[in-house]
């Protein structure tokens, strides 16, 4: 039990995906404007990350391990999260019409995302077992959101009091809120 | 077996497989879309261009399907395909008159000067960035063709002063250009609309005497020869009025500066507002 209590804190906080990592950061930037965006984005992050992290293991323990063709990982994982991102739509869309909606554009998006195809790399480098990939999977998204989220709050409130300087507005200001994140959560490495 | 036939047939097995349950799923999951909606999108233009509001075409066909927006919230689309629209939906649509953009500008480099020599960006929008403009006039077209580029209806093209040209008879109005020129210099006009003073410059007459050749000097000629008092001044620039105009002509004699012109659409275009 203890040992995926600290994979848990490992996967969100020090080694977060985003911070320390430097993966799915395209959409920190992209879709952080509002609160409610990103806890959209984040959500169906957690979703697909956690089924395509297992799908991914699945066969590659089973496929690709068996056959003995590990070097197709980079194209079989990426046709399998595609796949995934679009099933999950399809059902998504008849089954939770409400969720549908509010996940909206972020669902195909999250086909692009690097941080799946990430997660579900690394649960095999790391050799992790079926129930270490659950939890990894599902820590790591989870993680993702989290910095989703707090960015969202801080841009929304940078925005709000309107004291950013002309040329830094936007972007610019987003990259160096990132870089001082990135900061203070590297103070966290080597905890566990 | 062949290594490259097993890496081959594994990945053709897991892309059918993937195929094979997508399709299964879309047709166990099939929701049923409001075929109008369809129907809507595709009498659309199917630019793109957001010039209505809405994040495209498709979005657009929705709104109006669901009775969120008009039937003629399309500003690319003509009055016929609006009534076309309405007519398939079954609700009344109000007529809009068409409007085409057109360049408030005649400052060409022969006629209006240039206070240094830009080399940068060949892009309005970075030449306003470097102390405001190469131009003498602030208000004057930069002529980097920013606007030709925006056009999604390819109705803009350089002419060879250096200024664009219009091609009424592609323009839909859907305001593209005027939003992206940094001075705003294409303005969109009511298809009816006879005459306009086709300059921009709010600055007083004797400013834009020593720059330009084809400015508004804002003498009032124009407003005092009117007989419909369709022309007013404001800020130093004469303003056409297009509901009052008749285009009678008396102004375009009198201007001493020629800037006040009758607005000349091409053939097609007359043809399609008729």
């Amino acid at each position: 039990m203890q040992e995926y209590l600290l994979m848990i804190v490992a996967a969100m906080f020090i080694n977060n995906i985003v911070l320390i990592r430097f993966m799915g950061n395209c959409p920190v930037v992209g879709v952080t404007s509002s609160f409610e965006s990103a806890v959209g984005m984040g959500a169906a992050v957690v979703f697909v990350a956690t089924m395509a992290g297992t799908t991914c293991w699945i066969i590659q323990r089973t496929i690709l391990d068996v056959l003995g063709i590990e070097y197709l990982q980079t194209l079989v994982f990426i046709l399998v999260i595609a796949a995934l991102v679009q099933f999950v739509e399809i059902v998504m869309q008849k089954v939770a019409p409400p969720l549908y909606r509010a996940l909206g554009i972020f669902l195909p998006l999250i086909t692009t995302n690097c941080m799946v195809f990430g997660v579900a790399v690394l649960n095999i480098k790391e050799d992790h077992s079926f129930m270490e990939t659950l939890v990894f999977s599902l820590a790591s998204a989870v993680g993702f959101g989290l910095v989703l989220v707090f960015m969202a709050g801080l841009r929304e409130r940078m925005d709000a009091t309107g004291r950013v300087p002309r040329p830094l507005k936007g972007v610019p200001i987003t990259l160096i809120t990132a870089g001082m994140m990135g900061l203070s959560f590297a103070g966290l490495l080597g905890m566990v | 077996m062949e290594p490259v036939l097993t890496a081959v047939l594994t990945v053709g097995a897991i892309g059918m497989a993937a195929g094979l349950i997508l399709g299964v799923a879309a047709k166990l999951f099939y929701v049923h879309v409001d075929p109008r909606i369809n129907e809507v999108a595709d009498m659309l233009p199917g630019a793109n261009c957001g010039a209505c509001g809405f994040a495209g075409c498709t979005d657009l066909a929705a709104a109006i399907v669901q009775g969120n927006a008009p039937a003629n919230a399309c500003k690319a689309a003509s009055d016929a395909l609006a009534q076309r629209i309405g007519a398939m939906l079954g609700i009344s649509v109000g007529t809009l008159e068409r409007r085409v953009a057109q360049i408030f500008c005649q400052g060409d480099a022969a006629r209006a000067q240039r206070r240094f020599l830009y080399l940068g960006i060949r892009d309005c929008r970075a030449a306003e960035l470097v102390s405001g403009g190469d131009k003498a006039c602030r208000y004057g077209c930069l002529g980097l063709g920013t606007c030709v580029q925006a056009c999604y209806f390819d109705a803009l093209r350089m002419g060879p002063d250096g200024l664009p040209l219009v091609d009424a008879s592609r323009c839909t109005g859907c305001g593209n250009c005027q939003a992206i020129c940094p001075r705003h210099i294409p303005r969109l006009i009511p298809v009816s609309q006879k005459a306009a003073a086709f300059c921009g410059s709010h600055d007083p007459g004797k400013e834009v005497k020593e720059i330009c050749e084809v400015g508004c000097i804002a003498c009032g000629l124009c407003k005092k020869v009117c007989p419909e008092k369709a022309v007013e001044i404001d800020r130093f620039l004469a303003v056409v009025d297009p509901a009052t105009c008749t285009g009678c002509g008396l102004c375009f004699e009198k201007c001493p500066t020629h800037i006040i012109q009758a607005v000349v659409l091409s053939r097609e275009a007359e043809k399609k507002a008729a």
